[in-house]
C-alpha cells in the first residue's frame, strides 16, 4: 500500500554534491525542495570526527561509508559473451552512501575538462578524419565557454587550492598552460609541496612538459565561501580518499553547502529513503514524482513538479531503465540511449624507490600533487598515434595507509619474509608518478538491467559491460612511458613500472569514476539529455552527475560535475520556470 | 581500562548516536525546514569493536590460522603476524559482520566467475574460512600425516606456496579463493588499528615506521626527504598518553 | 568594523553583512520596538522548550536551578496557558517587580532582578509585541522544587534580601554610549545572571559581578574586559564580533551562550553591541595570582596527549586558527578559575554556534570514551598550565564528576 504525500515543487533523488547543488540554487530561487537519500544522515563530528576518523579498517577496508553491496550492487561482464556476475563486495569502484555522497570520501582533486573535451567528437574529426568503427564518441552540446562562469563558482564554494595557468587568455607561468581560459584566479593559493612532488616537477621540466600544483579541495589555508560557510586549513594528515575529514578541511556538501541549506524553512532531507521508480504521467509526456521506500519498508509517493536524478551515475542509469523512461540501449543495434557510452578511467604508472631519501608518503592529502598536461586531451599532436584523448600525468602524495600502500621492488613474492622485509626497507621511500587517462566510449561498453539478480527489493540489478578498448591500450601504451621517464629522473634506486594490461579488472581499487548511461548531447537519438541535462523524453526531469559525460576525459570527474550542476539549475531557474518545458526543440 | 561510569556513557555513545533527529511519526528521518544542523554533546559513532569478546575459530581452527598467518608475514627480524596477534584480529573479524558476509551482496545463483569478476562463492567469509581450513588439515594429513600447525616451516610455506599458485585444491571450496582472502586479511590485521585486536602493541606501524592515527603533519610537510621520527599512536593512544 | 582576518578569508561576506543590517533597520513602532527589547531580552531562549523542539513563546522549558527544575511558562497570548488575559499593568510588574498576575512572586530564574532596569514604556512595548503573536495553548509542567521552596511565599524573603525595584540610572560622567552599554549588559542582556558569581541562594553578588558564574555545570566566564579582566586582551572589534557573528578571533559562542548569540545578539544593532562592548571594556579586574608551575611529568603527559589529540584543529602550539578554532594559549575557558566548561567541551564536545552569517557547524567530538578521567586531568593541567594565564590543575575527581553528571543527563 503506497502512501500518497502532499507535493512540493522538486523532488532530488540522492544528495551528494549535486543533490546539494540544486537544493541550494533551487530554494534560493524560492521553490520547495525536497532530497530524498538512501542512506542516513551524516556530519563531521558524529561519522568521522577526529578522534576516530583516521581508521583505515572501519572505513576503506569495511566500506564504513560506502554503499552496502547487500542492499544493491552492479553485475560485471568483460564482453556480452560472458555471464555477469555480481560484485558481492565492491572492489574497483566505491559508490558512496548517505548525506553527501561520494563527496564525502573523495580526494579533492578539482580540475576542469578542456574546451576540447567538451567537443570530442568535432574536434577530433576536424584535426583527425572520422572516428574509427565502434567509437560512439560524441559531444556535449554544452561548450566549456557557456560552463567557464560555473566551473568558476564551483571553484568559490570549494574554495580550490591551485594557481591559474590561463587568465582571460593570457598564459600565466606556474600553472597549467593547457587549460582553458579562466575568468579568475582560484580563490585559495596552492598546498605546500613536499619532497616528492618537488622531484617530480624538476624531473618533468627536465623532460621538457609544464607541471603544475593539482587544484586542491583540501585547503591550503582558512577559508569562508561565499555562503559563509568555513574551511579550515589541511593538516595533510593523509586520510581524504575513502575517509571523512575530520577537521573541515576538505570541500564536501557537508562542509561547503549543507549547512546553509539546512537553515532554509522550504528544504528538507528525508534520509533513509530509497526511491524505486520515477513515475509518469498517464500520457507518458511528463514526470509526476518518484515512489520511495524508507527503511521500515513503508512505500510513499512523492508528487513533485520537476525531479532531478542526483544519485551516483550508475544507479541515475538503473532508475531510468527501471522506470522506463527513454530508449534503452541496445549494442547489437547501436540504437537506444539509456545505458550507452559507460566509459571508466584507464590507470596507469610508475613507482619510485629512493635509497636515502624519505617520501615520508604519511605527511599527504588527498589532492595533494604537481601534475603535467602536456599529454592530456588534444594538448598534443595525435597523429599516426591510433587513438584520441590522453590524460594528466601526476605525482599525488595522497596518504601511506599500510593496509593499503605498501608497494615493494620487482621480483619480491607477495608474502613472507622477503616480502615482509621488503615493505619494512620501503615503506617510508616511495612515490609514485600516475597516468589518469581518458576512456573513450565504445558501441560494445554500455549498462542494462541484469535478467538474472535482483536487489532486496526484487528489482532488477544493473548489468555493466566494459572492457578496455583499443583506444584505451594504445593511450596508456603512449603515457606511461612518459611518466616512466618523469619516475626515472626522480632520483631513485629504481623504477617499477605497473602499465595498463589484461582486461579490465573489477577487484583491485582503480578509481570511482564511472561515467555515461544517461549522456548528454544534441540529438535525442544519440542522447538522453540535451544540453541543460533535461531528458529528452520528460522535459520536467532533470539528470546531474557523471552519467551525463558521453565519455570520460583525463580529469578527475568532481569540478566538471560541479559546473554542469550549476549550469543546468540555473537553465531551469532562468529559462525552465518562465516556461515549462522542453529548453531544445528537438 | 574503563571505569564504570565510563562504560556507561561509552554505551550512551553508541546505542543513542543515531538518535540525533526526532523522526516524525510518517518519515524514517526528516531533516531541514529551517531546522539548522542538527547536533548535540556526546553524540557520535566511535569504533566499532563489539566482538571484542566473541571468538569464531575452533581451539583446532586457531591454531592452524595461526600457523598460516605466521608463515605469511613471519618473524625474523622483526615482528610477524605472531607478535601481533593476527590471529586474534582474524576470530574477531569472522565472528562479526564481516565474517557473515552481511554487508556482501549473497543471493544466488551462485556461479563460477573470470578472475576479473572477483569473489563469487556463495560462502561468507566466516564459512568459507572454516570449510576451507577443513580441507587443508585433510590435505595435511593425508600427505604429511600431521596438521597443518605440526608442520615444519618448510613444508608450510611449501603447502601455501601450492595453495597460492593452485596446485593444492580442495574439492567443496577454491583454495586459491581461500588463500588469496586469508592473505589480504593477515596483511589487514598486522597494519589495521590495535583496537582490533591485531598490530598488538602497533607493534607493525613501531616496524615500518608508520606513526598511525595522527592527524597534523602541518610541521613536517617540508621534510625535504629527511626521517620524520614521531612515535606511533593508535585510537585509543599509545603508552606515553598516562602519567608514570 | 576590524574582523580583517575574518574578512580577507570571506570574499562573499561583506555583502552578507549588508544585507543583514539592512533587515534590521528597525520601524519606530512600539511592536517593532518590543520586538527589538524581547530579543535583546532573550525571552524566547527560556520560553521555548528548545530540547523538545517545542514552538517558540509558548513555554515549557526545563531551567536546571541549583535548587530545582522551573518550567518556563507560556508568553504567547492564550487566554488559559499563555498571556491571553494580562494587562500591561500586570506585565509591568512581572518584569519590573517579579509578581504574576494573581499576586504571586516569580522564581529568580526570570531575571527580574535585571529587567527591573527597563522603563514602563519599553516594559509595554514587550508587551505588546508578545500580544501580537499567535496564541497557542500550551500547559506548563509544574515546577519540580523541593520544600520550602515550591512555595512562592518562599521567594518574598529572598527577594527583600536581594532584590531592587530600580529604573536605570544613567551616569552623567560616562559617555552616552558606554551608558547604553551598561543599561544593556544589567539589563534587558541580563549578562550577570549567568556570567556573575551566584550566593548560596542563587542571587548575584556585587562583588563578583561579571567575574564568571557557574550554572547547571557550565563555568560561565570572567568577561570583564578592562586590564586584569578575563577577556582583557578581547578588543572592542573582538567582542562585536563575537555576539554578531557568532565567531571571534579568540572563541565562539557554544552551547547557552550559543542560544544567546543565536537567538538574541546576532539580530541587535551593532550601536547597541559596540555600547555593550565599549561598557565590557570598561570593567577592570585584579589579576589573578599566577598558579605555580604543576608536576613536570603530568606536564609532558599533558603535552603529549595535546598533540596526538588536539592538534588537528588547535595547532600543535596552541595557536589554533582564529574565527575557526578556538586559540587555547589564550582561553578563558581553559584558563578559568573553575574548569568545568573545559572538562565539560572535552567530555562531551561542543560546537560553534551557527549564526545567519556563518552558518557552519564547526564542532569539536566527544572525547568521553577515549581519554580517561586522569588522561583529561593531566591534559587541562598542560594546558592551564603553559598558557597566557597560568590556571590551577585540573584533578582525575573533578573529571569523574562531571562525567557522572553527564551520564545522568543523558539519561
Amino acid at each position: 500500500m503506497t502512501k500518497q504525500l502532499p507535493g512540493v515543487d522538486v523532488v532530488l533523488v540522492g544528495f551528494g554534491w549535486t543533490g546539494a547543488i540544486y537544493a541550494e540554487k533551487l530554494t534560493d530561487a524560492g521553490l520547495d525542495v525536497l532530497a530524498l537519500e538512501r542512506g542516513p544522515w551524516r556530519d563531521t563530528t558524529k561519522d568521522f570526527a577526529t578522534t576516530f576518523a583516521q581508521d583505515e579498517l572501519r572505513y576503506y577496508w569495511r566500506h564504513g561509508m560506502f554503499q552496502e553491496a547487500s542492499q544493491s550492487t552492479v553485475t560485471f561482464r568483460n564482453n556480452s559473451a560472458q555471464t555477469a556476475l555480481p560484485m558481492r563486495s565492491w572492489g574497483s569502484f566505491l559508490p558512496g552512501n548517505g548525506v553527501g555522497g561520494s563527496g564525502v570520501h573523495w580526494n579533492g582533486q578539482t580540475y576542469r575538462f578542456l574546451p576540447s573535451d567538451f567537443v570530442a567528437k568535432s574536434h577530433n574529426e576536424e584535426r583527425y578524419g572520422p572516428l574509427p568503427e565502434g567509437m560512439t564518441v560524441q559531444d556535449y552540446g554544452v561548450t566549456y565557454d557557456e560552463l567557464e562562469p560555473h566551473f568558476d563558482y564551483f571553484e568559490k564554494i570549494c574554495g580550490i587550492c591551485g594557481k591559474a595557468g590561463n587568465l582571460n587568455g593570457d598564459i600565466v607561468a606556474g600553472g597549467n598552460p593547457f587549460e582553458g581560459p579562466r575568468s579568475d584566479e582560484y580563490p585559495n593559493p596552492p598546498m605546500e609541496m613536499t619532497f616528492s612532488q618537488d622531484r617530480f616537477e624538476a624531473a618533468a621540466r627536465n623532460v621538457g612538459l609544464n607541471p603544475f600544483p593539482v587544484p586542491s579541495a583540501n585547503m591550503s589555508r582558512a577559508y569562508v565561501n561565499p555562503l559563509g560557510l568555513q574551511l579550515a586549513p589541511c593538516t595533510y594528515c593523509g586520510f581524504c580518499e575513502k575517509h571523512g575529514c575530520g577537521n573541515y578541511s576538505k570541500s564536501s556538501p557537508q562542509t561547503t553547502i549543507i549547512p546553509a541549506l539546512m537553515k532554509r524553512s522550504n528544504f528538507a532531507l528525508r534520509t533513509d529513503s530509497e526511491v524505486l521508480s520515477i513515475e509518469k504521467s498517464a500520457d507518458g509526456s511528463r514526470t509526476t514524482g518518484v515512489t520511495y521506500v524508507d527503511t521500515s519498508g513503508e512505500t510513499f509517493f512523492q508528487p513533485a513538479e520537476i525531479v532531478v536524478l542526483c544519485a551516483y551515475p550508475l544507479e541515475n542509469t538503473r532508475l531510468m531503465l527501471l522506470s522506463q523512461i527513454g530508449e534503452p540501449y541496445d549494442p547489437s543495434t547501436g540504437e537506444g540511449v539509456v545505458g550507452k557510452n559507460y566509459c571508466y578511467q584507464v590507470m596507469s604508472g610508475a613507482t619510485v624507490f629512493f635509497e636515502e631519501e624519505y617520501t615520508n608518503g604519511f605527511v599527504g592529502a588527498g589532492a595533494l600533487g604537481m601534475a603535467a598536461d602536456d599529454y592530456n586531451g588534444d594538448n598534443f599532436d595525435h597523429t599516426g598515434l591510433g587513438f584520441i584523448g590522453g590524460g594528466y600525468i601526476a605525482c599525488y602524495t595522497t596518504n601511506a595507509r599500510p593496509i593499503e600502500s605498501h608497494p615493494v621492488p620487482e621480483g619480491v613474492p607477495g608474502w613472507g619474509s622477503e616480502w615482509k622485509q621488503a615493505v619494512q626497507a620501503n615503506f617510508l621511500k616511495t612515490a609514485s608518478v600516475g597516468v589518469h587517462g581518458a576512456s573513450m566510449a565504445h558501441r560494445s561498453n554500455y549498462l542494462d538491467l541484469d535478467p538474472t539478480y535482483t536487489d532486496r527489493h526484487g528489482r532488477p540489478l544493473l548489468r555493466m559491460t566494459f572492457d578496455f578498448t583499443l583506444n584505451d591500450r594504445r593511450l596508456s601504451a603512449h603515457l606511461t612511458p612518459v611518466a616512466e621517464e618523469i619516475a626515472r629522473g626522480m632520483g631513485g634506486r629504481d623504477v617499477v613500472v605497473a602499465e595498463r594490461k589484461g582486461s579490465y579488472d573489477s577487484v583491485p581499487y582503480q578509481t570511482t569514476h564511472n561515467t555515461g548511461g544517461t549522456i548528454m548531447g544534441t540529438d535525442p537519438k544519440t542522447s538522453v539529455c540535451n544540453r541543460y541535462c533535461q531528458s529528452w523524453d520528460l522535459p520536467n526531469l532533470f539528470v546531474a552527475g557523471a552519467g551525463l559525460f558521453p565519455q570520460n576525459a583525463g580529469y578527475n570527474p568532481t569540478g566538471t560535475v560541479g559546473a554542469l550542476a550549476y549550469w543546468s539549475v540555473d537553465a531551469i531557474i532562468n529559462k525552465y520556470l518562465g516556461q515549462p518545458g522542453p529548453l531544445v526543440q528537438p | 581500562m574503563f571505569s564504570p561510569t565510563r562504560r556507561k556513557v561509552l554505551k550512551a555513545m553508541l546505542f543513542g548516536g543515531t538518535a540525533i533527529a526526532v523522526p516524525s511519526a510518517l518519515y524514517a528521518a526528516e531533516y531541514g525546514r529551517g531546522e539548522g544542523m542538527p547536533w548535540s554533546p556526546l553524540r557520535g559513532q566511535p569504533p566499532y569493536y563489539g566482538t571484542t569478546e566473541a571468538s569464531f575459530f575452533t581451539p583446532a581452527e586457531r591454531e592452524a590460522v595461526a600457523a598460516i598467518c605466521a608463515r605469511l608475514i613471519p618473524s625474523d627480524d622483526g615482528p610477524g603476524a605472531t607478535e601481533a596477534d593476527v590471529v586474534t584480529f582474524l576470530d574477531r573479524q569472522m565472528a562479526g559482520f564481516y565474517g557473515r558476509g552481511q554487508h556482501w551482496y549473497m543471493q544466488g545463483p551462485f556461479l563460477e566467475g573470470t578472475a576479473t569478476q572477483g569473489y563469487q562463492s556463495e560462502h561468507p567469509p566466516a564459512q568459507l574460512y572454516r570449510r576451507a581450513l577443513a580441507a587443508l588439515e585433510a590435505h595435511c594429513r593425508n600427505t604429511y600425516e600431521a596438521g597443518f600447525a605440526a608442520l615444519s616451516e618448510e613444508r608450510q610455506d611449501a603447502v601455501l606456496k601450492g595453495l597460492d599458485e593452485e596446485e593444492i585444491t580442495f574439492a567443496e571450496v577454491s583454495a586459491k579463493t581461500f588463500f588469496d582472502l586469508i592473505l589480504k586479511n593477515t596483511i589487514e590485521g598486522f597494519f589495521a588499528d590495535p583496537l582490533y585486536g591485531g598490530n598488538r602493541d602497533m607493534v607493525a606501524w613501531r616496524y615500518i615506521g608508520f606513526p598511525g592515527t595522527r592527524y597534523d603533519y602541518r610541521d613536517f610537510v617540508g621534510h625535504n626527504g629527511a626521517r620524520i621520527e614521531l612515535p606511533p599512536v593508535s585510537l585509543m593512544g599509545r603508552p606515553g598518553w598516562s602519567s608514570p | 568594523m576590524k574582523a580583517p582576518a575574518l574578512i580577507s578569508a570571506i570574499g562573499g561576506l561583506a555583502a552578507l553583512m549588508a544585507t543583514a543590517s539592512t533587515a534590521q533597520e528597525l520601524s519606530s513602532s512600539q511592536i517593532e520596538r518590543g520586538r527589538y527589547l524581547t530579543i535583546a531580552g532573550d525571552c524566547q531562549a527560556c520560553h521555548t522548550d528548545i530540547e523538545n523542539n517545542g514552538l517558540p513563546f509558548t513555554g515549557g522549558r526545563a531551567l536546571g536551578t541549583p535548587f530545582g527544575t522551573i518550567y518556563s511558562p507560556n508568553l504567547t497570548p492564550d487566554d488559559e496557558t499563555g498571556l491571553g488575559r494580562w494587562t500591561r499593568e500586570e506585565f509591568h510588574d512581572a518584569l519590573n517587580e517579579g509578581i504574576d498576575d494573581e499576586g504571586q512572586h516569580l522564581y529568580p530564574a526570570m531575571p527580574y532582578p535585571n529587567y527591573t532596569l527597563m522603563s514602563r514604556e519599553e516594559t509595554d512595548a514587550i508587551f505588546a509585541y508578545l500580544q501580537s503573536l499567535e496564541p497557542v495553548h500550551a500547559e506548563t509542567p509544574e515546577n519540580d522544587l523541593p520544600f520550602p521552596l515550591n512555595i512562592r511565599m518562599s521567594v518574598s524573603g529572598w527577594k527583600l534580601l536581594f532584590f531592587e525595584d530600580e529604573e536605570f540610572v544613567p551616569d552623567p560622567d560616562r559617555s552616552e554610549e558606554w551608558n547604553r552599554g551598561r543599561f544593556l549588559v544589567d539589563g534587558p542582556l541580563h549578562c550577570g545572571a549567568c556570567h556573575s558569581g551566584k550566593n548560596l541562594l542563587g542571587a548575584s553578588q556585587d562583588d563578583e559581578y561579571l567575574r564568571g558564574g557557574l550554572l547547571e555545570n557550565w563555568f560561565a566566564p570572567n568577561i570583564r574586559a578592562g586590564a586584569g579582566g578575563g577577556i582583557a586582551h578581547w578588543d572592542t572589534d573582538d567582542i562585536v564580533e563575537f555576539l554578531k557573528y557568532g565567531r571571534a578571533e579568540h572563541t565562539a559562542p557554544m552551547q547557552r551562550m550559543g542560544e544567546v548569540v543565536s537567538i538574541s545578539t546576532q539580530h541587535l544593532r551593532e550601536e547597541d553591541l559596540r555600547a555593550v562592548a565599549t561598557y565590557l571594556k570598561s570593567l577592570e579586574d585584579e589579576l589573578r595570582e599566577e598558579e605555580d608551575t604543576p608536576d613536570p611529568v603530568r606536564l609532558e603527559t599533558g603535552a603529549g596527549l595535546y598533540f596526538d589529540n588536539c592538534a588537528a584543529c588547535h595547532a600543535a602550539d596552541q595557536s589554533g586558527v582564529p574565527y575557526f578554532f578556538a586559540p587555547l594559549s589564550s582561553s578563558n575557558k581553559v584558563h578559568a578559575e573553575d574548569p568545568s566548561t573545559a572538562i565539560r567541551i572535552i567530555l562531551g564536545g561542543a560546537r560553534a554556534q551557527p549564526t545567519d552569517t556563518i552558518p557552519s557547524m564547526l564542532a569539536m567530538p566527544p572525547f568521553s570514551w577515549k581519554l580517561s578521567d586522569e588522561q583529561i586531568a593531566d591534559l587541562l593541567t598542560y594546558l592551564r598550565g603553559t598558557g597566557d594565564r597560568r590556571a590551577g590543575p585540573v584533578s582525575a575527581a573533578q573529571v569523574t564528576e562531571m562525567r557522572e553528571y553527564l551520564a545522568e543527563e543523558e539519561h
